[in-house]
């Protein structure tokens, strides 16, 4: 079984900034929520982000491919798609790699 | 796509709209923010940033694989990758071709 880890959001981010760093609650809501914003609206803009330490947010242009409705059988084509990808840094991915689970 | 923002950037960009903050204290907070989101995850625990997406570990099994090289068949052990599934105001805003 996993091990009851809580789900990390954007208001365990401002508690954490708040009880670590000393912001105030809304100057740590309000960070939390603009970090996000920024790498968002970078990669709205076409840009990829790279975060040292953590990973980088890619993003990719797919070209429209054949596609079926699971529900029906019906053949629709799923159009092309710019999406973002994620790959872990190399000291997250060596972290993640050491991770056995736990049995 | 190759002139990447990097988290220095970022930094810059929050302490412009931060002003009360100081710079010192922004890129602390973001460093603290990634360092809580990479503990988070190299434990396998689960991250929901509304509106951005959501990390987890996904298990992968073990299995055969081939040195490129010299062809020879090794096996390889399970292990754990990251993925990312980006929210739906994520894909939505990034899907803007």
């Amino acid at each position: 079984m996993p091990t009851e880890t809580k789900t990390v959001t954007k208001a365990s981010l401002a508690e954490e900034l708040y009880e670590r760093l000393g912001l105030n609650k809304r100057e740590a809501k309000d960070l939390v929520e603009q970090f996000f914003e920024e790498v968002r609206s970078a990669l709205e803009d076409g840009r990829n982000v790279k975060l040292s330490g953590f990973g980088n947010f890619s993003l990719r242009d797919k070209s429209e491919r054949p596609g079926r409705n699971p529900k029906t059988g019906e053949e629709i084509p799923v159009s092309a798609r710019r999406v973002v990808t994620f790959r872990p840094g190399q000291k997250l991915k060596a972290r993640i790699d050491a991770y056995r689970g736990d049995e | 796509m190759d002139d990447a923002v990097t988290k220095s950037e970022i930094i810059n960009a929050l302490s412009e709209q931060q002003r009360h903050l100081g710079y010192r204290d922004v890129e602390f907070s973001v460093k603290a923010i990634l360092d809580h989101l990479a503990d988070s995850l190299a434990d396998n625990g689960r991250i929901e940033i509304r509106g951005f997406g959501s990390f987890t570990l996904r298990y992968r099994k073990p299995r055969m694989g081939r040195n490129p090289k010299t062809g020879e068949a090794v096996e390889l052990d399970s292990r754990y990758v990251a993925y990312f599934k980006p929210g739906k105001e994520m894909r939505e805003r990034v899907n803007n071709l």
